[in-house]
């Protein structure tokens, strides 16, 4: 029994998550400055993200508008005004002193998220207070030269929403289900890479303890320094240990940052003054409010793909052989649902298709390390093969054989058949011949199968499929074999 | 409302300046002089008057998701105080060492 | 003219009156050779000569320029050389000006005398023992000693106005958004404008119309088309109604100085103008507003001068102690005054009662206005300054120093345009009648102005 588990009878833990994710924009989100990353230091820098004397910020409209899809996304209301401010403080890595951010009025408002459901069957939603835009700060390197630090401001002013929960999670499995649910779905509108390990995705955890039953929240503190959703999971675990042994003890929790120690498995509270800030907000003067018209917002919501939960509906309505586990991991990302529905339209079989999606295809993506969206093997060539097999052009042997060509060459499967004879045979004379050589090598087994062992068909059936590479009919081989054993 | 030496020295933590006590304690003196003159914004009946004064109430423009950059005529090495490699380099923070 | 002898003949006035650093300081940089290179070049070109061909300029020293360092008076950025220029310099240079120097200021802005340079006071060129006012207090100087005819100066509370008064020359500041500010190290965003001296109102017009419309690297400037202000010349007075704000009237005003208000609003008067008392109740919280919300922007906007990626740094043994020490030895003593008193006005706690407050107490302001000009009022006529250029060092009282302002900072928290011109001496120190119009009418301004520059003529100085 784990340390949080043996703690969870008697208290429980309450969370809620700041995500931060990078918006999938070519430019900043304030000047026009690339956003690629692999530049050498401070190459992707002008004026503006320099934060130089006298230099103005300008907004990026495609940053809006996909902080709009985000928001959408997450059901949010987003707002027809809303206003940037200045967060002020000092680190080398933030040029102007101050962040550029969204406070009081932000882009959206008052979204949710459904994250699976209770035992009862009762959905699990979180609310989401609010979906903000900021511009990111710079990257600071430590460990490069001896007794500095390095400032790199490539990375300064690149787009970035912040999506902040209620804390309405009990416990990290909720916290990483909603982790999971917020990067499907920004997944799905395209508005991010959300990649933790690439820092395109980022995650601040609140968490607070109180004991089971009491409705007031706890005092709750700040986990930062998580990368990776097992890290958050850790993290919450541990940092709940940590208040739980206090609350036991009589003690109070102290409202303060806690830094996750990937490493050691740990956390460790921060140093006191990195806790203790007065952002003193106020309006950004640079930057007049962000008007958005109802067209401009309807134009975006207009623009929005299937999201996760409606697809998943879909599939059970239109998919009905299909099932809860199935369409879960062909709903997984965006692209791999669409492959499958592809295939399914050209083959006119979704259960066949999604059978073919499931493994054939997530197993050669595996092997050749390959993503949906690049993979060789085009859906509707998948879909025709379908068809071969259903028409009876092909075995299923043979069919897997085809499509281990197709991932190598991506060729149509049609013309893999005739260049490879792999087309089924079904005419008598070689059929006959092959059972022929069959029994030939096989003499006892044929004996006793003739004898009367009908056990041994499978067996034999075996054998000419081999001889024929896979092509023979197994149907017609059946019917011969049972004539040459009545005779 | 009258600021302390102890408001001072935070706010100065707040902006990075440092002050001798002598300084300190004039800024007090100073800072309370031009606050009393203040305060008699406190009085004024505000009613429904908005926060933001007036600018750009139709809206921040939006530019395009384009470059190219904005030039700089010379590099961070003509300007920066100590640049390595590209970088700009800082005395190292104290939570790092 | 050609390019070559006017920059000649402004480098020869600039030695004789000692525009230099040992002299009256007006002049903190200059390159006399790149000034004739570019000149020469100018003058070489096949090209139509633009409309300010060859015209000397001078530009503050908070306006970004390639060729000269852009210290804003401070040693936070002394011999900082930026790496890209100010839209309104580029748009100057564009037309054929030709920048020959950067004046000297009051650090970042701050002040209303330039004693608050860290490069030493400059000395008013009529009166030596007395400031040009401030902020813009070198580019006033620079034109009243005959240097240049267009200088370029910065407003947030009257930096333009007050010392064009003090100088006797033309200062105006346009509407919020007129011209972009890309380039003008910001002290107060929102009340921050790039305004022009003139010698004469024309001199005015042709800087305000050469670099004032549309930016895209300013999200504040606008879209608004930019008139023919020089064209204003010509047009008579008849049916334009000119407002007298009583607040600007105070009983305790010199009236050496309302005498000569009240002359100027009778040649209006004479020129078929209609002079109408009116009301701005809320002018006489102007001061409280502005020096809450002019620092607390400051606050933030001089958070960047932090020894990291340019300008001075010291110190060195940890991050902490660089910053301190850069700030604390890189800022005079009025900057860090207001960086703290804007630090604390919109500290936790303290937000709603100064900030938020001042910015309502702002909207009330701009209202007034917007009440007046509803009526019929077309423009408004008041003193640009309670006092005439003071004694160097006479004002050591920091909100003492501010009251200077009270007349100039209301049109800066509206963000309305205003101008000063001279329209006589008192004890032969200029005095500067202000004229403030509705937004985006410079054009109705600049036609009062022209007209009572016409009819004051010669007691315009005297």
């Amino acid at each position: 029994m784990s340390a949080e588990t043996q703690w969870s009878d008697r208290f429980e833990m309450v969370v809620g998550l700041e995500v931060h994710v990078q918006l999938k924009t070519a430019t900043k989100i304030f000047c026009r400055c690339s956003t690629d990353f692999g530049a050498p230091p401070n190459a992707n820098t002008c004026p503006v993200c320099l934060g130089l004397p006298g230099a103005l910020p300008v907004l990026n409209e495609h940053a809006v508008d996909l902080a709009m899809r985000a928001a959408l996304a997450l059901g949010c209301k987003v707002n027809a005004t809303s206003v940037f401010a200045r967060k002020n403080y000092f680190y080398p890595d933030l040029p102007k002193g101050y962040q550029i951010s969204q406070f009081d009025q932000p882009l959206a408002v008052d979204g949710c998220v459904q994250i699976g459901a209770r035992a009862d069957g009762s959905p699990i939603m979180i609310g989401v207070t609010r979906l903000h835009m900021e511009e990111d700060a710079g990257k600071s390197v430590h460990d490069r030269f001896p007794g500095a630090t390095a400032v790199d401001l490539n990375r300064a002013g690149v787009p970035l929403a912040e999506i902040v929960s209620e804390p309405e999670m009990r416990g990290s499995t909720e916290a990483v289900a909603y982790l999971h649910a917020v990067r499907q779905t920004l997944e799905y509108v395209a508005v991010s890479d959300v990649s933790m390990e690439e820092g395109s995705l980022r995650v601040d955890a609140n968490i607070s303890t109180r004991p089971r039953g009491e409705p007031k929240l706890g005092t709750k503190t700040e986990i930062k320094n998580l990368n990776s959703f097992s890290g958050v999971r850790r993290a919450l675990d541990a940092e709940f240990v940590r208040q739980c042994a206090i609350l036991d003890a009589g003690g109070r929790v102290e409202q303060q940052t806690i830094l996750w120690d990937e490493r050691a498995n740990e956390v460790r509270p921060a140093r006191s003054k990195e806790g203790s800030h007065d952002y003193r907000y106020f309006p950004e003067p640079d930057l007049p409010p962000l008007v958005l018209s109802l067209d401009h917002i309807d134009r975006i919501r207009a623009s929005m793909p299937e999201l996760p939960d409606a697809r998943r509906a879909r599939y059970s309505t239109d998919y009905p052989n299909l099932t809860p586990y199935d369409i879960e991991v062909l709903t997984a990302e965006p692209a791999l649902g669409t492959y499958f529905e592809q295939v399914a339209r050209a083959s006119d079989d979704g259960k066949a298709a999604a059978n073919w999606v499931l493994g054939e295809v997530l197993g050669a993506l595996k092997t050749t390390n390959q993503s949906i969206s690049h993979f060789t093997v085009r859906p509707a060539d998948l879909g025709a093969l379908v068809v071969l097999v259903r028409d009876g052009v092909v075995s299923h042997s043979a069919a897997k054989q085809i499509f281990g060509v197709m991932t190598r060459t991506g060729d149509p499967p049609a013309r893999i058949v005739e260049r490879e004879s792999l087309g089924k045979v079904t005419d008598d004379a070689s059929l006959i011949g092959w059972i022929d050589e069959a029994f030939a090598e096989h003499p006892e087994e044929s004996a006793r199968f003739v004898a009367g062992e009908r056990r041994l068909q499978g067996v034999l059936v075996g054998h000419v499929m081999k001889k024929s590479n896979g092509r023979a009919d197994p149907k017609r081989v059946n019917q011969l074999l049972l004539e040459r054993a009545a005779k | 409302m009258a600021v302390t030496v102890d408001d001072v020295r935070h706010i100065a933590a707040l902006a990075r300046i440092g002050l001798t006590d002598e300084r300190a304690t004039a800024l007090v003196g100073e800072l309370n002089t031009i606050l009393q003159h203040m305060d008699v914004l406190a009085k004024v009946d505000t009613g429904d008057a908005p926060e933001v004064g007036g600018i750009g109430a139709s809206g921040t423009p939006l530019r395009a998701d384009a470059g190219p950059p904005i030039p700089l005529a010379h590099s961070g090495e003509s300007f920066a105080p100590s640049m390595r490699d590209g970088f700009f380099l800082v005395p190292r923070l104290s939570t790092h060492e | 003219m050609n390019a070559a002898d006017a920059v000649r003949e402004s480098l020869e006035q600039a030695e004789s009156v000692g525009a230099g650093r040992d002299g009256l300081n007006i002049l903190l940089y200059q390159n006399d050779k790149q000034a004739h290179r570019e000149a020469a070049e100018l003058d070489a070109r096949d090209a139509t000569p633009g409309e300010l061909h060859g015209m000397p300029v001078v530009i503050k020293d908070n306006l970004a320029t390639l060729d000269l360092p852009t210290s804003c008076g401070s040693r936070i950025l002394e011999g900082y050389v930026s790496p890209y220029e100010a839209t309104a310099v580029r748009r100057l240079r564009d037309a054929g000006a030709i920048v020959i120097g950067k004046s000297n200021m009051d650090e970042f802005a701050m002040g209303s005398s330039t004693e608050n340079s860290a490069f030493g006071p400059t000395k008013h060129p009529l009166a030596p023992d007395r400031v040009p006012g401030g902020s813009s207090g070198g580019s006033a100087a620079a034109v009243a000693a005959g240097i240049v005819r267009i200088a370029l100066g910065s407003e947030t509370g009257g930096s333009v106005r007050q010392p064009a008064a003090f100088c006797g020359v033309v200062g105006v500041k346009p509407t919020y958004g007129r011209v972009s500010r890309y380039g003008l190290v910001a002290y107060a965003s929102s009340l921050d404008h790039v305004g022009v001296f003139g010698k004469t109102v024309d001199d005015a017009a042709l800087g305000l119309q050469t670099i004032a419309g549309l930016d895209p690297l300013d999200s504040t400037s606008a879209a608004e088309p930019v008139p023919d202000l020089r064209a204003a010349a010509t047009g008579g007075l008849t049916g334009v109604v000119i407002g007298r704000p009583k607040e600007f009237f105070p009983p305790d005003l010199d009236p050496r100085i309302r005498d000569r208000c009240d002359a100027a609003l009778e040649h209006f008067k004479r020129l078929g103008g209609e002079v109408r008392d009116v009301s701005l109740p809320h002018t006489t919280l102007a001061i409280e507003s502005y020096y809450i919300v002019a620092p607390a922007e400051a606050s933030s906007n001089l958070a960047r001068f932090d020894g990291v990626r340019y300008g001075l740094r010291l110190g060195g043994d940890g991050l902490d102690a660089m910053y301190e020490a850069t700030r604390s030895n890189g800022f005079g003593p009025e900057v860090t005054r207001r960086i703290l008193l804007g630090t604390y006005v919109l500290s936790a706690g303290y937000y709603d009662a100064y900030y938020r407050k001042a910015q309502q107490v702002r909207a009330l302001i701009s209202r007034d206005y917007a009440n007046v000009f509803a009526s019929g009022v077309h423009l408004l006529f008041t003193p640009t300054t309670p006092t005439t250029a003071f004694p160097i060092g006479s004002k050591s009282d920091p909100y003492e120093m501010y009251l200077s302002d009270i007349f100039t900072c209301t049109a800066n928290l509206a963000g309305i345009p205003a101008m000063s011109l001279p329209i006589g001496r008192v004890d032969g120190l200029p005095v500067g009648g202000q004229l403030m119009a509705n937004y985006f009418d410079e054009r109705q301004m600049f036609a009062a102005a022209f007209a009572l520059e016409r009819a004051l003529g010669e007691d315009a100085h005297r």
